[in-house]
Parts: C-alpha cells; structure tokens; sequence
C-alpha cells in the first residue's frame, strides 16, 4: 500500500497553506471566510448558481498554470490541493491599487449593493487575463455564472469592455507565474493524499490506477470530480460524503484524444476543457456546450461526472447518446467498454459497480453528410437546467432516411432514444410528413413528468416541435430559432 | 438656497445634480465592504438556526427535539413557549405572525423552533433532527383554492370607486370581461437574511440587522422580549439587496439572535441557507386580477370594474397596504370615468407575502395594460393608439379612482418623445411586415407607460430623522433613517449636505443606520430614501448653517445676508473664511455644532373608509418600448431592443437614477419573464433556490438598451431639490417585454385575437398561448 500524505498543500494568494485536518465535505469558502477570514468572497446561495463566491483556482497544465473561475461554495477543500487559489483580497493594479477590471467598475457605477461585485470582479478578471473583456458575447459568456439583482448588468458590461482596452501585460498574476509554478512543483510529491476531520475522509489517489486501488477498498465511496453536484448534496442535503475520492486532480483522466473516428475525453475533462475539441468536430455542439451551466459550472464539472451521476437531464447524456458514443469503465480487474444508453438503467441506476469508475467517454465523429442537432429547452437561456434536451443523428441516403437517432433528455426517469419516433423515420423520405410522424409518435415513446421546469404537455409539445425545427433548419432557408 | 449660487465660478465635488459614484464602490469592488456575516465576530458567538414545518396546515400533535439537543455543538433550543413576552413579530400588531408556531403550523416552511450551536454547521444540522407529529388540516394553497375554501382574507380589503360603473358598462358599445394571472416573485437580494445580536448590561441588545426598518425590528424585537424600545439597538450599515424584502421580514431574525443572545449572553447569529430563506421568507403577491371594461369605438375607456384577488399567505403582514396599492395602480395612466375597483386580500396557507419594489402596485398596472390590449385587439387598434386615448387629461379627464387630481402628467410629452427616438412607429410597421411572413420566428413591439404614486399612503410613514455632527476639525458625520440597499440612498444625501455646506463630498461620512441616533423612523421603502431622508439631512444641514451664519455675522460685524457659503469657503462679507476654520472658530464660541433634522411630507391625507383622498405628493412617470423575437415552436423568446425615457425629476445623481432605471426595467423583465414561483400539491416551494428559480443573467438584458433621463422634467412639488423619488417605478416600464411578447404571439392568429398571456410569460406559457391561438382559427406553422 502507496504511503499517503496526511495534508493537503495549497498556495492562497502568497501564502502557503498546508492542512491536515480536512473533512470531505469541507468547503473552500467555508475554508476562506472561517478558516482564513477572507471575508471579500460571498454566499449568495451554496450551490454554484449565484457566483458570489467565485474565486480564481490555478493548476499546473502544460508548463504553465491555468486559473479557473470556480464557485468556492461547492468546490471542496481537498481537490485544491497542489492548486494556487486567487480571491478578491488578492487582486490588485500595477501600483497596488485598484486593479483595471476593479477600477472600471467604480467608473461605470457597476456596483450598488456590492454583494455579487467581488465574484463579478473575479469573473472579469479571469476573463480579461485570458483573453480580454473585448466583446459583449465573451463578457456575457464570463457572466454566465455571475447573479446580479440590482444593475440589470448592463453597467457591469460597460464597465468590463471598459476594462478591456487595458493590455494584460504587467498583470501581478502573470508577472509572479513562474515563482508560483516553482512553488507549486516543490509542493508537488506524488503521493496519495488523505486527509480527515472527526470521521469525515478526503482521499486523492496518486493516479488511476490508485484510484481503482481505492475504490476496491472503498466500495461506498463517493467518487467527487467537479462537485458541481456532489457540491450540492453536502451543501444543501448536508449528506456525510465520506470517504470521499477526489479525481478532478488526476491527469490520465483528463486526456483529450481524436483516433479511430472518435472523441475520446478523459472523464475528468471539464467542460471548459472539452470546449475546443468539441467545437472543431462537431460543429452542432459550440452553442449548445456554451449553454451547460454557467462558466464557473462548465470549468469545474465534467463530462465524466455529468454520466456517472445519472442524472435524467443531465445536458451532456442526450448529445452523446445521439452521436453513439460509448464508455470506458474501470476497477483493479481490468475495463470494459458500453453503449453509452445502455449505462442509464432506470431512475438513480447505473450499469456501475461500486469499486467501478467512469474512465472515458468515446464519441463516433459525425458520418460525412449526417445531419445532426442538439437543442436546450430551459426557462432561462444560460446557466439553467434543461426541461427538455432534444439531439439528433438523422443519415439521409438516396433521399430516404437511412439511420436516425433521436435521444432526449426531461422526458423519462433517464436519457433515451425515441424509439418509436426512430422507427416512424427510418425508410422514409426525408419530409415534413416524415417528420410529422415522428413527432405524434413521440408521444407513445414518452410520457414525461409535470414539475416546477416544464409541464408534461409542455415538454411533450415542444420535444416533438424539436424535430419540426431539426427538420426546418436541415432543409429550409428560414431561421427556426432564435440566433445566438 | 446657496446650492443654487453660481456666482463661486466653481463648484465642490459631490454636490447634488452630479454623477457621483457609490458611496462604497470601491469597497464592494475589492470585497472590503463588510456586510453583517463580514463583521468580525466577538469570542464566543454563537450560530441559530430554525427548525421550518414540514405541514402546509396541520396541527402540532407533538415536538420532540431530543436529538436537536443532544446534537453537537449545541448549547440551547428554543421553541415558542421560551419567548418571555408575546409570540408575534406582526408589522401591523395583528398578532398572527408567531416567532414560532405553537399548536398549529400555517405554511410549508414555518419556523416551529431554533437551535443555537457552536457553530452554523452545527446549528444547521441539529436542526434537521427535530421529530414533529402533525395532524393534517385542509390547506388552501393557491387563490382558487382559498376563494373555494370561502375566501377568508388577512386583512379588510378596499373598494375604489367613482361615477356609476355599472350604468357606463351597461351602455358601453363595446365590453370586454377577463381575467389574468399575474404570478409572485421572489426578491433574490443577493445577501440573504441575517441578524447578529450582541447582549449589553441590563435589558439591553445591539442587533446588527439586515433590513430596511431598524424601527420596526427594534420595536417587534423589543415587544418579544418584554422590554422596552429603549433597551433594544438595531443597526445596519449596508444590506446586499433589499427590494423589499428586507421591510418587514427581518424581525423574525433579529427577534431569535436576541432572544438567544440574552439567554445566553453571548452573541449570537443567524443566517439562514438560501433555500431556507425563499421558503421561510414572504415575496410579491401573486394576483388574479377579474375586469370588465366597457368602451367606445375610438378605444376611449367608459367603465371598468375590476377585482383585485392577491395570494397573501397565512397572515397580514403588509398585504393590506399592497392590495391597497393595487387599486392606486389599476389605472396605471388611464382616465376612467366610472370606476369600481375592489381588492380581496386572501389568505392561503403558503409563506406571508410582502413588500416587494412597487408593492402590489406593479400587479394594478400589469392588470391595466391587459385591459388597453383587450381594447386594441378588439378594435384592431395599435395599442400605443388605444393608450394615447386614454392618458389623464385635462380638467374633466383628470381625476384618479381614489379622487386624487393629477396636475402633473407629463406623459403625453414624454411618450411622444420616446415614440419619435426610439422610431417607434416605423419598426412596428416592418414587425408587421416581418411577421407577415409567416415564419417560425415572429417579432412584436410594445411601448408602455408607467404612471406611480409617491408617498406612503400610511400618511404617518411620511417623515424622517437625519443627525448631523460637525467635528471641530471641519469634518461632517451625517446620520439618517434611511438605509443603504444599493440603491445610493447615502451617496445622495451626502451630496444634499455637501451641497448645503458647499464642501466637497469627500468631508462627509455617512454611519450605519441606527436606531440610537435617529428614533422612530420608517421604512426605507416606497421609493421615498432621498425625498423623505433628504429633506431631513438638509434640515439639518440648514440649521447648523444658521448657527455658523449668526455666529459669523457676530463675529466679523457683517448682516446675515453677507454670510454665503462657496465652494471656496464660506464668504463672510469681503473675506472668505475656509469652511474648517470658520467651524473651529464657532466651536471655540460655543456654538453647537450638532443637529436633528426633521421632515413630513406636506399636503397629503388618505380615508381610507370613504376612498378618497390626495394619498400622493406627486406622481414619477416613465414609457418603455421593448422589442421581442419569439420562437413559436418552443416559446424562447429574447429581448431585441428596449428604450426608455424615464422622469426623475431634477436628478440628484443622474449615474445612480439610471442604475435605478436599468436594474429596474430588467428586475421587472424578469418579474414577467422567467421567474416563477411554483407550489407542489402538498404546499411546497420548489423553486427554493437560484437553481430552479431564474432571475434575469447578463444575457437576457436588452441586446440594444438605450435608457434615458427625461432631463427636462422638473418635480412640481417642492421635493429636495425638485428630484422625484426612482426606486419603484422603473420595474414596470419591464411590461413593455410582456405586451411585446403578446403581440408577437397575436401575430399566429393575425391580430384579432388577445393572446391573454399571463406572467411570468415562460417560454411555456408563450408557446402555450401561441398553441391556442391557432387551436382558434390561426395558421398552422
């Protein structure tokens, strides 16, 4: 047995921090605003949907370090470990003062009560280092995860194109980059990492093949990788996570590879960091990938994470399914590899044994000439839940419907096909009446549930006026949608 | 007025009519501004957490909190049979609103009972411990559900009326009767409820509390305790967001931190978790709004009977002055010659409804707009046209339901500008055209107006307290009633004082609000912060300048008309002596350098029994035109467009009015849009949390947002400095999204049919209203 570290070692701000007494459950903004009082980062709301808490996360990627907006609420205290954490206290301009983004905002009246403006500064922030506050889509997109009740935002958005102009060289963050990298590689040791408080357990495996060494160990463990869920069953279901397996740290897991006419994503790739890849493959996914959750969500959860959990709406399981893609499952006895729908059993069951992990995720690239579709359907256009996810894989050949997969997610206990819709396409011409069909026949593959997202004739209604727009904005020349 | 001298050739930094920042920008940007869980926390504080009721309405057959106590950490429990005075933290002493339940729980979410640990974790977790036996009782959750159960209501309604109604809708050409749903809201201020009580000698307690009334939460507190006002200290230096819901709902909080602080005598904290706090806490009243509306061809209005049916929850609480306000808005800007107009103020078995920006009188307006859409679908009219007709007029088209003249509209001018800047006319047309088309994407466009009354129409709420200092070394410490939400209220009157002094805005700090210092204040509510506070600190302000005026002229043989204060200091005939010497010349004289400003607004009164009176100072008035793209295969929908011309009066800060305007047009937005409120079979909340329930992000503003001041409008009324009170009405200028999206789904049936879209227009609704109107004869997609 590997030896392991009893203490998580972190850098905030310039300061080491090394802890041993560390619960599963422990959160970072606990840790920041109990622990460390650092009191500028917020609560609004303890479950990641408000950003008052957002605080920049650096880690070691490629030689370099990658800061990350992430909601401290749900983000657990052990996965920082070997990470540098940035709040609010920390920003500053070149002369110590108030830094561009900050300035900007002052100028632009951006704030009034001031509650939400330290994580709105640090969304900023993050944004204008890494690629500038230089239009209103990428502002927008940086806010996704950001509330604010008294501006109407429009103030903030000024002020963050205001900001923008600055050039990010000079920037304190970027000037101490390689002192931070050195002394985040002297913390750097290898080892399994685990930690406890009372009863509570936090481990983080050296690598996967620990992490299947765990598991065997551990079969009631709960598996955490961007806690964009799990966050939320300490926080709001106050449910004792312990032993607690981090895996967000882990680097074979967040491979990211194109072979054999397939996507492979790690399952510990976040979101943020599938965005390119699945841009350049799939050219129906960028505006759909953009809508999963608010950037905070998207940089810490998972693609992995969003199947493993089984969720009936998670965003991702219907997009996948509908592309064919398969999984990539582990334990110490070797890996086995699924048809992605087959994992989702039934409501809050999953083809996964206790000591299994999700590994990968293989996504079929697109068949030249397939149509292909992925719609959100939600209350509100960003950072909401879906009350019916709609993707399409339609292959026309010789004018008649050679292969269709049509999967929804909001519409049964779990992400499925259209079974019957499927079959009312298959053979037919590619047609408004084809088409037709397959919508009144959606109503016997599913009898969805009425609650506080969508009501069944809703969702009903509008899965099936899906296919109509998949159908419209495969073949007509009007828009069927809303533009970005 | 010496703010209004010109003859300086300059003028200080920071006086009134001057786009000052926020007062605490640069804290709120770096996070040094501390907000009350912010504050550091004496050795030994302690954390309270409430134990809520898992009944709609059922009655308490037992309570066994063994396991609460016996949990870690915790150090007491405490339940309504430990308040050592009276059970009720009812803002309108109608008793009905316990601290915690006794025999009978009333809602989903009531607190029954508190635990006070070592720390919040262990509070919360405790608290999830409780065993509580209840015996289910017949609950009424929603407005039919109440009107079915026999329509008990909280409080007495109100009727409005003028003319003979029944007579003008039984000879009107035209009528028109329906009905709307207007759905609640919850406030979502960012920072959540918290109250943080710090025990004293004797009887007293320093409550540092998040709310909008210290008064009230010192008052309830105090009569929860058993002791007197005097014993009982409430602060506040800044909330995170307030709209509303921080007016009656803290004293709750503030009650269970001192009651536990002084059994304990230590400090103790409660700050409920976000869920808990949408459950536990009151929200906008959702309305069903019953209307006959009679009129003749051209659209002018000759009737309206309406009936103002509001889902109040299990108490009072403040739903009488807010169904109230209903009917003061019913009219929204129109003239109706006969009028009858009733409010039915229900109780239900869900959480007590309370403030919320516009209080009750956005729901009136909401209801108002419907009718003029009725009117225009019926006649095949722009509803701009129909609401042109009907704007308050001239003698004999001048007087509201409640017999108040309007001598102030400006809407006539006001809508017509915007009209012409926003090309209003033009792209209706090429909507028209557009939607002509017939495609799956239709477009709609709507201007509205906002006409809102200023005033409590509790005629005492009407006035305020400031407290002055100035320091021997020249520096100025002010002190008001009001408090600090967001919304600027400290930035502005510090200006009025800087103003009034002529010294630049930097000399002033403003203190947390606090009952010690300025007693017996009202609520920082009703859009009136700056006229009623204001006025108050200039009082102040000019007293003291009486007393440095009398001491100058004295002192250098001048009169007192040769005493002026300037931005370069205060000219003492020939000579100009600097503001601080002058001050630590007089200080040196004796003169008192302290004072307590005092004001009441003027010329108001209210029968509330008869319905008649001038319940309003003056009106603030305001139009929006929104543009809308809407998806009719899903109900998606986006706000293309929005300009708006809103009057503030003579602004006191015009960068801190227009983020009034803006954060107010898009709250409302999300009011009508997104945010809903849903309610399960068993009366429970489940849009508790920002996860399930959607208030507006950045990109749902307006993709082009042009906001105005109407720069030229000046208050007729003798307001502080003739500024017009902001806070409210720019949520209401967000129905000009609604009606854009009802006409875009009226554009499925051509026109001729009313969508009657009711709010919140979810992509649901609108895809379900676009359903029916082609299930009624429009095209097919």
């Amino acid at each position: 047995m590997t030896m392991a570290r009893g203490e998580i070692r972190f850098l905030l701000n310039d300061r080491e921090i090394r802890l041993g007494t560390v619960g599963a459950g422990d959160t970072l903004l606990d840790h920041l605003r109990l622990d460390q009082r650092l009191r500028g980062t917020k609560e609004g709301c303890a479950e990641g949907d408000c950003g008052a808490c957002t605080v920049l996360v650096g880690r070691r990627a490629g030689g370099t370090i990658r800061y990350e907006t992430v909601n401290a609420c749900i983000r657990l205290l052990a996965s920082v470990d070997l990470c540098h954490v940035v709040t609010v206290e920390y920003l500053r301009g070149p002369e110590g003062g108030l830094h561009a983004v900050q300035q900007a905002m002052v100028d632009h009246h951006g704030s009034q009560c001031g509650f939400c403006t330290p994580g709105v500064v640090m969304s900023l922030y993050a944004l204008w280092m890494e690629a500038g506050c230089t239009s209103v889509e990428a502002v927008e997109t940086a806010l996704q995860g950001n509330l604010c009740r008294c501006t109407g935002y429009e103030p903030i958005v000024r002020a963050a194109l205001a900001a923008g102009n600055t050039a990010p060289d000079g920037d304190f963050l970027a000037a101490e980059r390689a002192h931070v990298l050195e002394r985040l590689a002297a913390m750097t040791d290898g080892a399994r990492v685990m930690v406890s408080r009372d009863e509570s357990t936090a481990i983080l495996p050296a690598n996967a093949g620990d992490l299947a060494v765990i598991l065997a160990e551990y079969k009631d463990a709960t598996i955490v990788a961007g806690s964009t869920d799990v966050g939320l069953w300490v926080t709001k279901h106050m449910r004792d996570i312990s032993p607690a397996i981090f895996v967000g740290h882990l680097d074979e897991l967040k491979r990211i590879s194109v072979e054999e006419g397939a996507v492979t994503l790690g399952a510990g790739v976040s979101y943020s960091d599938a965005a390119p890849v699945i841009a350049e493959h799939f050219s129906h996914l960028p505006e759909f990938w953009s809508r999963i959750g608010g950037w905070q969500v998207r940089n810490m959860g998972t693609v992995g994470g969003n199947i493993a959990n089984g969720s009936p709406i998670g965003d991702t399981p219907p997009v996948l399914i509908a592309l064919g893609a398969e999984l990539t499952l582990r334990r110490v006895e070797g890996q086995r590899r699924i048809l992605l729908e087959e994992y989702f059993i039934d409501y809050g069951k999953q083809d996964r044994a206790p000591d299994e992990f999700v590994e990968a995720v293989h996504i079929p690239l697109p068949a030249a000439g397939s149509l292909n579709a992925a719609y959100k359907i939600s209350k509100r256009r960003d950072e909401d839940i879906s009350a019916v996810c709609g993707a399409f894989s339609v292959t026309v050949e010789e004018g008649l419907v050679a292969r269709a997969r049509l999967a929804f997610g909001g519409m049964a206990a779990t992400p499925k096909r259209a079974a019957g819709a499927e079959a009312a396409l298959v053979g037919q011409a590619w047609s408004e009446a084809s088409v037709r069909a397959a919508m009144a026949a959606l109503a016997d593959d599913f009898s969805p549930l009425s609650d506080w997202r969508a009501s069944a004739e809703y969702r009903s209604r509008v899965a099936a006026n899906l296919l109509l727009r998949f159908y419209l904005e495969t073949t007509g020349s009007q828009p069927a949608r809303l533009s970005a | 007025m010496d703010g209004g001298r010109k003859d300086a050739g300059t003028r200080v930094r920071g006086g009134v009519h001057s786009a000052e920042r926020h007062d605490s920008a640069h804290k709120h940007v770096t996070g040094a501004a501390d907000y009350i869980d912010d504050m550091v926390e004496p050795v030994g504080t302690l954390h309270a957490y409430l134990g809520l009721s898992e009944a709609a309405h059922a009655e308490i057959v037992s309570i066994d909190l063994t396991a609460v106590r016996s949990a870690p950490g915790v150090v007491d429990v405490l339940t309504a049979a430990d308040i050592p005075a009276v059970n009720d933290v009812s803002p309108v002493h109608a008793h009905d609103d316990p601290v915690f339940a006794e025999d009978k729980v009333m809602f989903w979410g009531q607190p029954v009972f508190a635990v006070i640990a070592e720390s919040r974790l262990q509070a919360r977790h405790a608290a999830t411990l409780a065993r509580i036996d209840y015996r289910p009782l017949d609950a009424a959750i929603d407005i039919d559900a109440a009107m079915a159960a026999g329509g008990d209501l909280v409080t007495k309604p109100l009727k409005l009326e003028r003319g003979s109604v029944d007579k003008a809708l039984a000879e009107a050409p035209n009528r028109i009767i329906g009905n709307m749903e207007i759905g609640g809201q919850d406030h979502f201020y960012l920072e959540g409820h918290i109250a943080f009580a710090i025990p004293g000698e004797d009887e007293t307690v320093t409550i540092h509390s998040s709310t909008q009334h210290p008064s009230e939460a010192q008052t309830l507190v105090a009569q929860v305790l058993g002791v007197a006002a005097n014993a009982i200290s409430v602060q506040v230096r800044r909330m995170g967001g307030g709209f509303g819901g921080k007016e009656s709902q803290p004293a709750l909080f503030a009650a269970v931190a001192a009651l536990a602080a002084k059994r304990l005598n230590r400090p103790v904290k409660i700050r409920p978790d976000r869920d808990d706090d949408m459950i536990a806490t009151g929200k906008r009243h959702d309305f069903k709004v019953a209307y006959d509306v009679g009129f003749d061809d051209e659209g002018r209005i000759l009737g309206v009977e309406g009936t103002y049916a509001a889902r109040c929850g299990f108490s009072a609480d403040l739903s009488g002055p807010v169904t109230d306000r209903a009917l003061f808005h019913a009219d929204n800007a129109y003239y109706f010659p006969h009028v009858r107009l009733k409010s039915l103020p229900l109780k239900t078995n869900t959480v007590s409804n309370t403030a919320f920006r516009g209080f009750g009188g956005p729901q009136g307006v909401v209801g108002a707009e419907r009718i003029v859409e009725e009117i225009a679908y019926a006649l095949g009219k722009d509803p701009l046209e129909i609401r042109k007709a009907n704007f308050y007029g001239p003698p004999g088209r001048d007087v509201t339901p409640y017999h108040q003249t309007v001598t102030d509209s400006i809407l006539d001018r006001l809508v017509s500008e915007l009209e012409i800047s926003s090309d209003y006319q033009a792209r209706r047309e090429a909507i028209l055209d557009f939607n002509r088309q017939g495609g799956v994407i239709r477009k709609g466009i709507a201007l509205t107006p906002v006409k809102f009354g200023i005033s409590f129409t509790a005629t005492w709420f009407n006035q305020a307290g400031a407290l002055l200092h100035v320091y021997k070394d020249g520096s100025i410490h002010l002190n008001h009633g009001g408090t600090e939400m967001g919304q600027g209220l400290f930035t502005k009157v510090a200006q009025i004082v800087a103003d009034c002094f002529q010294v630049d805005l930097d000399r002033i700090r403003v203190s947390a609000t606090s009952t010690e210092k300025v007693p017996n204040t009202s609520a920082t509510a009703a859009s009136s912060g700056s006229d009623l506070n204001g006025m108050a600190a200039q009082n102040a302000a000019e007293q003291i300048k009486q007393r440095l005026v009398a001491f100058a002229s004295e002192k250098w043989s001048v009169s007192a008309e040769e005493v002026t204060f300037g931005p370069g200091g205060v000219c003492v005939g020939s000579k100009t002596v600097p503001f601080d010497v002058l001050v630590a010349e007089a200080y040196m004289a004796r003169v008192h350098l302290s004072a307590a400003g005092f004001y009441k607004t003027p010329d108001i009164h209210w029968d509330r029994e008869a319905g008649k009176g001038r319940p309003f100072y003056y009106f603030a008035y305001g139009a929006a035109v929104s543009e809308v793209s809407i998806d009719t295969l899903t109900g998606e929908y986006r706000v293309e467009r929005t300009d708006i011309l809103h009057d503030v009066g003579k602004s006191l800060n015009p960068a801190i009015d227009k983020g009034q305007v803006e954060g107010g047009f898009v709250q409302g937005v999300g009011w009508l849009t997104t945010e809903e409120l849903w309610w399960d079979d068993k009366g429970r909340l489940r849009t508790h949390a920002p996860s399930t329930y959607k208030i507006p992000l950045a990109s749902d503003r307006p993709r082009i947002f042009n906001v105005a001041l109407a720069e030229w409008s000046e208050n007729k009324e003798r307001t502080i400095r003739r500024s017009k009170a902001v806070g409210e009405p720019p949520l209401m200028l967000g129905i000009s999204v609604l009606e854009a999206i009802s006409m875009a789904v009226a554009s499925v049936a051509d026109y001729r049919e009313c969508p009657r879209l009711d709010t919140p227009a979810t992509p649901e609704r609108v895809l379900m209203a676009v359903e029916r109107l082609r299930a009624h004869g429009g095209a097919e997609a």
